[in-house]
């Protein structure tokens, strides 16, 4: 078998497209996870057994059922609970809720990690518990997890062909469709293991950046 | 013989001067407190009383209670029974009228709290925060001075600490002792009418120590605060306070002015402890 370069040059422009829903879903889902993650966190400090009771088991619950499993809730599912959403948005709303269980476990642990002292220079100082939050407590964890956070959202791109499953047309559904069609799918399968890689190692370059900018004050 | 002038730096006041320290801070008394951790009762029914700007130091060996004693003033640790006294009201109970004490909501706490200050060990300044924000988050946040007044306070206060320079340092790139400055500092900022001092200089390199003790004795002379320090160092507990409580096992052993604990306790106990720090 041959690679046939002009073939490769014709699927491109569909395939750096599919690329740009995988990115798209990616970054909307990952910003979901991040806020949704420290909901859960904060929600699972509350003083009310019931609600962090609940939090605790329903992201149990989410976090050791497969992603895929949710995909299908979510976009075959739902309709059934007049809850109707397109394909990239219950994509999006999927990996952003699967991740955020995450990201939750990452937050906790980071505010785990700020050293007593810390709240307590905050009752000393009279502080009210917002800005105790809000100023000293999660300023001091997330840059504590940003290393933590930014693997995930490596690990997310990398789980985010799982969207072909509810017909996604991001990078893998693309060239898979492309595929079909043509039968050749040497250039379409090889190159989006090229564009994964190339921009798995970019981000993974601008997280140890990251990294080292959080790593002191 | 003219009248002399008066000299702008007064001597600080110890327990033999003849004229007791005029003070606009509050006393504090404790009334049968008791803490306990788990099973192990730590003050057991401990009465004690601290007038209006007074001075106290307290002394122990390791475990008898004295850092718990102030971490009740500043409500770190809950009041298990008892009644703590700031001024005329009580720290952790509220009287609901009939001169029956409940037990107080985060109001009341919150309220209380404002009257009391403390400085740590371990300086526990906010490393996500510059100098100036450090000191000046409190009194933004808590006291609701406006952005420009927070900054003269804090300005004035490193000054007095002797760290003008370094306020848009952030505290990780100052030494143990400028971030024990810059602690002490910012509780001063919240302008408290009690400070509680437990072991500042304890954490510091040796060389570091004399000149945040000398930093405190100017405070202690230059405000009217009720002061309560923990501290093992015998020559600055001499220079700071009023008097002096020795404590063992959640209670008072010996208590009188620094010259007379330090210079003869009458209690065994008492000596053997003064031994046992001088001889480290
Ligand atoms: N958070 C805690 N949990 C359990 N026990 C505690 C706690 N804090 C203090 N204790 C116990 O209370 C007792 C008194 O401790 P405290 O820290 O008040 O002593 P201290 O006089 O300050 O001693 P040191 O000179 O070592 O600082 C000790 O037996 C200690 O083990
Ligand atoms: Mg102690």
């Amino acid at each position: 078998m041959e690679w046939d370069w002009t073939y490769t040059g014709e699927i491109l422009p569909d395939l750096l497209n599919g690329l740009r829903v995988t990115v798209t879903a990616t970054i909307a889902g990952y910003a979901i996870a991040l806020v949704l993650g420290l909901v859960w966190t904060l929600l699972r400090r509350t003083p009310s057994r019931i609600v962090n009771q609940t939090v605790r088991w329903v992201t149990e619950f989410i976090r050791s059922t497969p992603l895929l499993v949710q995909l299908f809730f979510i976009y075959y599912v739902m309709p059934t609970f007049g809850v109707t959403l397109g394909p990239l948005v219950a994509g999006i709303i999927g990996l952003g809720l699967h991740y955020s269980t995450y990201t939750a476990e990452v937050y906790r642990a980071g505010i785990a990690d700020v050293p007593k002292g810390q709240w307590e220079a905050c009752t000393a100082l009279n502080l009210p518990r917002s800005r105790t939050w809000l100023d000293v407590i999660l300023p001091q964890a997330i840059r504590r997890v940003v290393p933590t956070l930014g693997n995930y959202l490596i690990a997310m791109f990398k789980d985010s062909p799982l969207l072909l499953a509810i017909n996604v047309l991001e990078l893998l559904g693309t060239a898979y469709q492309i595929g079909a069609q043509t039968l050749k799918f040497l250039e379409p399968i090889t190159v989006v293991g090229l564009l994964f890689v190339a921009v798995s190692v970019v981000s993974s370059i601008l997280v140890r950046r990251l990294e080292k900018r959080y790593a002191t004050y | 013989m003219p009248p002399t002038e008066p000299t702008d730096t007064p001597s600080p006041s110890k327990a033999g001067d003849a004229v007791p320290r005029v003070s606009d801070a509050p006393g504090i008394r404790f009334e049968k407190v008791v803490k306990r951790f788990g099973s192990n009762v730590v003050l057991r029914e401990l009465d004690f009383t601290v007038a209006p700007g007074e001075r106290v130091t307290l002394i122990g060996p390791s475990g008898s209670g004295k850092t718990t004693i102030l971490r009740l003033l500043m409500t770190l640790e809950k009041l298990d029974d008892g009644v703590i006294w700031i001024g005329d009201r009580p720290l952790w109970h509220q009287d609901k009228g009939d001169g029956k004490l409940v037990p107080a909501g985060q109001k009341h706490l919150h309220e209380m709290r404002k009257q009391v200050g403390m400085v740590f060990q371990q300086f526990n300044l906010f490393p996500n925060m510059n100098v100036r924000r450090n000191l000046t988050e409190g009194p933004v946040r808590v006291l609701g001075l406006s952005k420009d007044e927070a900054n003269a306070r804090a300005q004035e206060l490193l000054e007095l600490v002797g760290l003008s320079d370094k306020i848009d340092d952030h505290p990780a790139r100052l030494s143990g002792g400028q971030q024990q400055r810059v602690a002490i500092a910012r509780a001063l900022a919240m302008r408290p009418k009690v400070l509680l001092l437990d072991e500042v200089t304890s954490a510091l390199d040796p060389e570091l120590v004399v000149g945040v003790q000398d930093l405190l004795r100017d405070i202690a002379r230059q405000t009217d605060v009720t002061l309560l320090c923990v501290t093992h160092e015998m020559h600055f507990a001499r220079d700071i306070s009023d008097r002096v409580l020795m404590f063992d096992q959640g209670q008072i052993v010996e208590e009188g002015p620094p010259e007379q604990i330090f210079g003869s306790p009458s209690e065994q106990r008492t000596r053997d402890f003064l031994q046992a720090v001088l001889a480290t």
